[in-house]
């Protein structure tokens, strides 16, 4: 208590912000929960229970293990605080267990382990100084930074209402990448590469982190122009990386070598079994070739080019998750995946190298790494645009062009997460949360960037009025009509296919951003 | 920033806060057979509109007043019935004579839980937010700080939202009262006042600041001439609106008594139950309640309210000011709550009302006075299961008061407007300069023996009286300050 009057009446408006974020998460404990939460659960079960043989192995229940190993002792360690709540949790058998004390513990730690992203989002605010447009405190770009971060409407549904732990991994992201701002980049390596075994799907950025520290960090000088010097090549450098980067790896994944287990684990961390899409189409470039698909399928069908016999009959949204074939495109493999998002990301990456422009330069392909991947992968699911929108978040509050991206990126990639919360109760809080983050994000950022051209021209604000109607439709009137019966998926559809093309939007508008900025003569200071 | 982006985040805010409080459970949950005031609201939409209006207040073979008996004045009637229309478009049988009770079901809470939100979203929240608007002498980013404290206080949501009632329809309507008249709009002032008495009897409370400050309007402008006109015109608006509101009562002068009878039972005792008002504390000493003929407990309690309101309801008439009027509401109400007949423990919230009201002149007292009529609710929220919402929401809303208003700091002799008192008291005791300084000790203690309070009605099993006596004298305590 004292701790909270001397920090909040010190006027200490990041503490006040910080606090004020986790009351609100201890209000949303009570909220529906997705499957996620089982899933955890029995990840404690099976780490606590189990000897480490059989984690990867472990398959009673259909949520079985499937990140890198230092998110499974991560569990190991919460499940020694979780006997003291409730026992039964622990035991593998008990399939979907939820008392009461098993939820709060479930919910606490995650809004514990959330001081890691408050940490992490206090360092990034340090490595920001952008313009002093006025003395009020509501218009300092670290204000606005924390409260876009904090207070981000993504993470929020996503850890404590649908319920996982991405707060404290994005912290280590945004605790790593705010290292290399202040080019302490081993410290950055080392975090990056703890996070990574942590949860794999970070390496749909690994490439920008190995560019740059190549780059900027193995070359310790550059020539005038710019272009890279190659004899400051500094093999000390290269060599401590690696060794970082190969003492983590062998720390998580060395016991499981040892018991010749590798193999077993790699399975459960990349199962292609699955299909393209999930069930609801994440809304990237695939959604649109679905889409495609099927409108150019109902219109052969209409036109008779097409013969009904031939064509599958399992709708791709009518949330079977399987291997699906194209009626009119091409079908898609995950080897066309991949080579699409290595093209993708090829790009950015190149630029990365002959272009640096420090940290700033490595946050942009960052983002354009984690974009690109969201567009082209396999599998992708709509929570991967966090991965996205938190990193832009720190490039929104420097520049109006970016804020202009970060915007339309975060308002479309944060409505395409509505269809996690389908329960009736988490309605009202999901809209008003949402507008809540919208209309601050929009104003404050606007109101930083008041002496520049607008945000947004007018096909831009059309769009993104446009989620409000399609809302509308989708709950609230789509539920009465008798298409509800027919063609049940039509909402997701919709959402998905709308959704898609504002993110394509962003990504090409900030594609084309990197591209066209010119070269800097030195490396920046930052 | 511009002012009206920011309101809207802050009713936002107030919004979500209210509507995840809505999602944990309600008074009588799962309780049979007499369940608690949610059960309470839903008979009341199956009574109005099952049964005729002039069988609504009387008891009958399909009205048993036992059983959650309307005991409010028309308007919440009426207001029941508008919900009971919608209930019967969506689903019937919440509101089917007879079979529908204790009725319980997930897609009824969400029911009834919208109809609180929406009648707050038209009544309260805009009173409160154009409230905080017409503000004078304080800056924009105060006025929205205002707002933000009076959204979140803790009490008006946990008891609308959690054990759940329609507290914001009235305290709405009074507020809206509180604007017009402050606003020079009488009319209108006198007009929302008087709907708000007709939805919760309990607003008279709140009835002789209203008339004293009118009259002392009426007063101002010189009996002869306007002063007259205004008079006859506030006269003819109050008794047309009570007119409007009864006139299916009026047409038999049994139905009216039979609903005067309702609203008013002078048949039950001084207090009922724990509440933190003078003569529950008294009584722990010596039992008066059992002592005392009835007839004389009613006559010691009118002398008592009216002999403690009275010195500053008749400066209000011979000075009628704003802010005179809002400090004479605080001090009527809380004349009203701690010596009257039959106080429930919720009519604390027609004192914070009030209170809220001055947060912005006396941010240190009111603030504290919040936090602590917040916890005298709390063996009411305890039997409702609401400990965690009750203590997330008392901390935000310290949290938003502190950074608001940067509360600590404001605790000199002027800032507690004590100037006059503390200088007459130095007359005697020269040394005492530490007045301030002794007020925040105070708060502190006050602060930590609340928290350890809820610690001990939590973690002890046997109800202990101990818990609602101490929130009884703090909350004297700080109503007497």
């Amino acid at each position: 208590m004292a701790a909270f009057t001397i920090a909040a009446g010190t006027g200490n408006w990041f503490s006040a912000l910080a606090l004020g974020v986790t009351l609100l998460k201890c209000l949303l404990i009570p909220t529906y929960h997705s499957t996620d939460f089982e899933v955890h659960r029995n990840w404690l079960a099976i780490t606590h229970s189990l000897p480490i043989s059989q984690w990867y192995y472990e398959a009673t229940s259909e949520w079985t293990l499937d990140y890198p190993p230092f998110f499974a002792w991560f569990e190991y360690i919460l499940s020694h605080v979780a006997k003291y709540f409730d026992q039964e949790m622990l035991n593998v058998r008990n399939l979907n267990y939820s008392s009461s004390r098993t939820l709060l513990f479930q919910r606490f730690s995650v809004i514990f382990m959330d001081v890691l992203f408050v940490y992490a989002v206090h360092e990034c605010c340090k490595c920001i100084d952008g313009k002093k447009v006025g003395k009020e405190l509501t218009e300092k770009p670290k204000f606005i930074l924390s409260v876009l971060l904090l207070w981000n409407f993504g993470l929020l549904i996503v850890d404590h209402i649908h319920f996982q732990y991405n707060g404290f991994l994005f912290g280590l992201m945004l605790l790593s990448i705010a290292r290399l701002f202040q080019k302490r980049h081993m410290e950055g390596a080392f975090l990056f590469a703890v996070l990574l075994h942590f949860k794999h799907i970070y390496l749909y950025v690994a490439p920008a982190y190995g560019v740059y520290l190549l780059r900027s960090y193995c070359f310790t000088a550059n020539k005038p122009d710019g272009s890279i010097r190659w004899n400051s090549f500094s093999f000390v450098r290269v060599i401590s990386l690696g060794l970082v980067v190969f003492l983590v790896s062998a720390l998580s994944l060395g016991p499981f070598l040892a018991l010749n287990q590798l193999p077993q684990v790699f399975s459960r961390l990349f199962p292609f079994k699955r299909g393209l899409c999930h069930a609801y189409w994440a809304p990237n470039f695939w959604a649109l070739y679905n889409a495609l698909d099927k409108v150019l399928s109902v219109i052969g069908l209409k036109l008779k080019f097409l013969d009904p016999n031939n064509i599958p009959k399992a709708s791709m949204t009518s949330g079977l998750v399987q291997q699906f074939q194209h009626t009119v495109l091409p079908s898609v493999t995950p080897l066309a995946t991949l080579i699409c998002t290595l093209i993708a990301i090829l790009p950015s990456i190149f630029c990365l190298w002959f272009k640096p422009q420090g940290p700033r330069g490595f946050l942009r392909c960052l983002t354009l790494c984690a974009l690109s991947s969201f567009m082209f992968g396999w599998h992708v699911h709509e929570k991967a645009i966090l991965l996205a929108i938190l990193p832009m978040s720190l490039l929104s509050v420097q520049k109006a062009g970016d804020a202009s991206i970060f915007l339309i990126l975060t308002t479309t990639g944060h409505y395409s997460l509505f269809p996690l919360l389908f329960t009736a109760p988490e309605l009202p809080i999901k809209i008003l949360l949402m507008l809540l983050f919208t209309i601050y994000s929009i104003s404050s950022l606007k109101t930083l960037f008041r002496k520049e051209k607008p945000l947004f021209n007018w096909m831009e604000t059309f769009y993104l009025l446009g989620l409000g109607p399609l809302e509308v439709c989708c709950e609230f009137v789509f539920p009465f009509t008798s298409w509800k019966v027919k063609y049940p998926f039509l909402p997701l559809l919709l959402t998905s296919v709308y959704c898609a093309v504002g993110i394509t939007y962003a990504w090409l508008k900030l594609y084309v951003s990197v591209l066209i900025d010119p070269p800097v003569g030195k490396t920046k200071k930052q | 920033m511009e002012k009206w982006y920011l309101m809207t985040i802050v009713v936002l805010i107030g919004l979500t806060v209210r509507w995840t409080v809505s999602l944990n459970s309600y008074s009588g949950a799962g309780k049979p057979p007499m369940f608690g005031d949610y059960e309470a609201q839903r008979h009341w939409q199956e009574i109005t509109f099952n049964l005729p209006v002039k069988q609504w207040y009387f008891n009958s073979s399909d009205n048993n007043l036992q059983y959650w008996g309307l005991d409010y004045p028309p308007l919440t009637a009426y207001h029941s019935l508008l919900c009971a229309y919608v209930a019967k478009f969506i689903n019937p049988d919440w509101i089917a004579l007879h079979t529908s009770r204790g009725y319980e079901s997930q897609a009824h809470k969400l029911f009834m839980r919208t109809t609180v939100l929406i009648a707050d979203l038209l009544i309260y929240i805009p009173a409160v937010v154009l409230y905080c608007c017409c503000l004078k002498d304080i800056s924009t980013k105060k006025k929205i700080a205002n707002a933000l404290c009076i959204l979140l206080y803790p009490g008006l949501i946990l008891i609308d939202y959690g054990h759940f009632q329609y507290n914001s329809v009235s305290l709405g309507f009074a507020l809206w009262g509180v604007l017009g008249v402050s606003c020079d709009w009488d009319l209108l002032g006198s007009l929302a006042f008087c709907l708000a008495i007709n939805y919760k009897q309990m607003e008279l409370y709140h009835s002789l600041p209203f008339f004293c400050f009118l009259l002392g309007k009426c007063f101002k402008k010189g009996l002869r001439g306007k002063g007259f006109v205004l008079l006859v015109k506030l006269a003819c608006t109050v008794v047309a609106s009570f007119v409007l509101c009864w006139l299916p009562f009026f047409t038999e002068r049994e139905q009216t008594l039979q609903v005067l009878r309702r609203l008013f039972p002078v048949d039950r005792g001084l207090f009922e139950d724990k509440v933190a008002n003078i003569w529950c504390s008294f009584n722990v000493f010596l039992k008066i309640r059992d002592i005392l003929p009835r007839h004389i407990q009613l006559i010691m309690s009118f002398c008592f309210t009216f002999l403690s309101l009275l010195p500053a309801c008749i400066k209000l008439i011979l000075q009628p000011s704003s802010k005179g009027f809002k400090f004479t509401l605080v001090s009527c109400a809380l004349s009203f709550f701690l010596f009257s007949f039959q106080v429930h423990e919720k009519s604390i919230l027609l004192v914070s009302l009030p209170v809220c009201l001055v947060l912005s002149e006396i941010p240190f007292m009111s603030t504290w006075f919040l936090l602590v009529s917040t916890f005298s609710l709390l063996p009411l929220l305890l039997k409702d299961e609401l400990l965690m919402p009750s203590v997330v929401t008392t901390m935000a809303f310290f949290l938003a008061c502190v950074t608001s208003f940067s509360i600590f700091e404001k605790t000199s002799e002027e800032e507690l407007q004590l100037k006059s008192f503390s200088i007459s008291v130095r007359k005697y005791l020269p040394c005492f300069t530490f007045l301030s300084r002794m007020i925040q000790y105070l708060f502190l203690i006050s602060v930590i023996t609340m928290v350890l309070l809820t610690l001990m009605t939590v973690t002890l099993d046997p109800p202990q009286k101990l818990p609602d006596l101490f929130s009884v004298l703090a909350g004297r305590g700080g109503s007497s300050l």
